[in-house]
């Protein structure tokens, strides 16, 4: 299957190691935010991306950046960064730090960059769609031709504003692409224990919706289907619902260390073997794009990238007690103290 | 000396559901990641191998649909125990439960009833930020219809839970997250406690403290440190905020004169400030001086740890507030 994404596909030796780049760059940040979290540095709830990268990447990369709209849940670094956000600026918010993103205010959940068209970074499952559709409603009343795209996942697909949104968005017409990240589970809790019907895929019908399943662990494919997408919503102004077919390989969030409650390590172990990252680079190894000393070499500098923005991250000093009052609304301050 | 058992506040919960559960098989469970994945706190753990899916209900994440099944369940004579993840949730489901479950004796002339339990952690647990650290308890006792109580010690969320279960009408059962892991000694012989009953956890004479839920603890480290100071302060823990046992208070405040009442929720317009209003109107004339009040900051919370600290009630807040009153 690997191969015939690569026959079919049109990237240059060079947009693929791009791909290739950034996905081990999320990766390895996320493995450097674990850590970081088990230092004590980042606490609350925070969730990574772990084995989900090509999907982020595919439609990301399918967008105008900055140009476009992008929305999604709590899971939220990958969107963040393959925008253009300031990855020390990520790394200081998990940490809660004054050069964060929110100033440490938002924390990993609530990552936002209106200027590259990033709207969060939210934490209510489900409660961002009716928000995207918004984003989306937006451009369309401007007359623009920005998309929109809305991510949530299979769990949050189950919230009745989700049907709601849906509804609007199809009566509307809205350019809104909602995409649900199916990485398998809603926290501890199975696909087929969740939903009805499994195929998520088939929720946008309904609503005269155009909808479909498609693969997200094979960024090649990911990027073809993304832009295919993308260009349609942009052409012909209407919304699209997909579901792409992940996993996560990481727990719910740092704080669940109990995966072996919902599935097994079986499981996780034949999971590995469709690693988007490994898939990719079994591709670039055969067309020797990449040798396995260049592949290494990426994998060390992009460490070490890494371990810098750590560093600058944690360099930066922590909000001032004052600022807790800070923008609560745009133009008055709240009733001070206890 | 009567059997006691060291145990925390979640293993009390527990046994409190598996005996009334064992005694009545109308009463199931029903929320998010309860059964199979023993609940987001592990309140559930150990309820789903024992029960099973008939008793023990997975939802999808879908609060107001659920919270609406478990009504209609109830009013068909079933007995739902409801588990939102954190009570921060429920704000999905106010519709169904503010104007559905809480209205639906009265506007039946009580040919309907409605007996269900709505649970979960609420309040401000560490750095999950601005949409999940929520006090929504004020909220709930604003509204006729639902009972709302707030443990804040082991063996009142074990009694207080066995009451709430053996009740007919809708009680919002608040626990806290930072309440959990705390332990306490509970009787091996079962009981229950009513609701309305507030209860002296601290005796003393210069100052009531009043408050509920982890504020009473709150409460206790205060007055431990106001005891350095000499000044003996009396913590009132009021666990039910409705029905609101407001004899009890007014009895402290007689005996010592002062009062600051202490909660964790948004300073302004909370429950704390009615308990507030209620002292400085019925115990006028046995005040010493004007009721203190406590409350969290008015402010989204943020995440930053430094941010939080400063914005969640602590038992420093509260000394302050005894020492401008004294
Ligand atoms: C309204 C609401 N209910 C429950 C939660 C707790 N919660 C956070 S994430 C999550 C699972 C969501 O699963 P899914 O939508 O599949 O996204 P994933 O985490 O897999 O990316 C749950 C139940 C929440 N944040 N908001
Ligand atoms: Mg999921």
């Amino acid at each position: 299957m690997a191969k015939q994404a690569v026959k079919n596909s049109t990237e240059s030796p060079a947009v693929l190691e791009q791909y290739y780049r950034d996905m081990v760059f999320l990766r390895h940040f996320e493995e450097k935010c674990n850590l970081a979290y088990r230092q004590g540095k980042v606490g609350g709830y925070m969730h990574t991306y772990i084995g989900m990268e090509a999907l982020a990447v595919g439609w990301l990369e399918s967008i105008k950046k900055g140009y476009d709209y992008v929305i999604t849940a709590y899971r939220d670094h990958a969107h963040a960064l393959l925008l253009g956000t300031d990855p020390v600026a990520v790394m200081a918010e998990l940490m809660g730090r004054k050069d964060g993103t929110a100033g440490g205010k938002g924390g990993s959940m609530h990552l936002f960059d209106p200027e590259r068209g990033f709207y969060g970074g939210w934490g209510i499952v489900g409660g961002h769609i009716p928000l995207g559709a918004g984003l989306a409603f937006a451009s369309k009343y401007r007359e623009e031709d920005r998309i929109t795209l809305n991510f949530m996942g299979d769990g949050a697909s189950n919230q009745g504003v989700v049907f709601e949104t849906l509804n609007m968005a199809g009566l509307w017409d809205l350019p809104c692409i909602f995409i649900v990240e199916n990485n398998e589970f809603a926290m501890g809790t199975r696909l087929e224990y969740h939903a009805a019907d499994p195929e998520l895929w088939k929720r946008g019908i309904p609503f005269d919706i155009k909808s479909e399943r498609i693969d997200g662990m094979d960024v090649i494919q990911m990027k073809n289907d993304a832009q295919r997408i993308v260009d349609w919503v942009r052409e012909n102004q209407k919304p699209y619902w997909v579901e792409v077919m992940t996993y996560r390989y990481a727990g719910h969030g740092a704080a669940d260390q109990d995966r072996q409650l919902y599935r097994t390590k079986e499981e996780e172990a034949s999971a590995w073997k469709r690693d988007p990252i490994k898939r990719l680079e079994a591709i670039l190894l055969e067309r020797k794009i990449l040798t396995p000393e260049t592949v290494e070499a990426i994998d060390a500098e992009i460490i070490e990238q890494v371990d810098k923005i750590y560093d600058a991250a944690d360099a930066s000093p922590h909000p001032d007690p004052s600022e807790v009052y800070d923008n609560i609304y745009t133009d008055m301050d709240v009733e001070k103290g206890h | 000396m009567p059997a006691a058992t060291e145990t925390t506040y979640r293993e009390a919960l527990q046994k409190s559901m598996f005996e009334e559960m064992d005694k009545n098989a109308d009463i199931f469970l029903m929320g998010e990641d309860i059964g199979r994945y023993e609940g987001t706190f592990k309140v559930t753990k150990g309820f789903f191998p024992k029960y099973g899916t008939r008793r023990v209900v997975d939802t999808p994440i879908t609060e107001a649909g659920f919270m609406g099944i478990a009504t209609g369940a109830a009013m068909a004579g079933l007995r739902p125990i409801v588990e939102f993840m954190t009570m921060s949730f429920s704000i999905l489901a106010l519709d169904q439960i503010i104007n559905h479950t809480a209205k639906i004796h009265y506007m039946s002339n009580g040919i309907v009833k409605c007996p269900i339990v709505i649970r979960g952690p609420g309040g401000a647990a560490k750095q999950l930020s601005a949409q999940h650290s929520h006090s929504l308890d004020g909220w709930y006792a604003h509204v006729p219809g639902l009972k709302v109580v707030a443990p804040a010690t082991v063996q009142d969320v074990y009694g207080m839970l066995k009451t709430a279960i053996a009740d007919d009408n809708p009680v919002v059962f608040y626990e806290h997250p930072r309440l959990y892991a705390m332990k306490g000694t509970l009787p091996d012989h079962e009981y229950s406690i009513p609701f309305g009953k507030a209860q002296i956890l601290k005796e003393g004479k210069d100052i009531s403290l009043v408050g509920y839920s982890l504020m009473s603890q709150i409460n206790l480290a205060a007055a431990e440190l106001l005891a350095k100071d000499g000044i003996d302060a009396e913590v009132v823990d009021i666990r039910s905020l409705l029905p609101l046992d407001t004899e009890t208070i007014y009895r402290s405040v007689r005996k010592t004169h002062r009062a600051v009442v202490v909660y964790e929720d948004w300073k302004s317009g909370s429950f704390g400030s009615e308990i507030h209003s209620r002292i400085s109107e019925d115990c006028f004339d046995d005040l010493d001086g004007p009721v203190g009040r406590v409350g969290g900051l008015n402010v989204p919370m943020p995440y930053s740890r430094v941010l939080e600290l400063e914005a969640v009630t602590n038992e420093h807040h509260v000394v302050a507030a005894v020492r401008k009153l004294l």
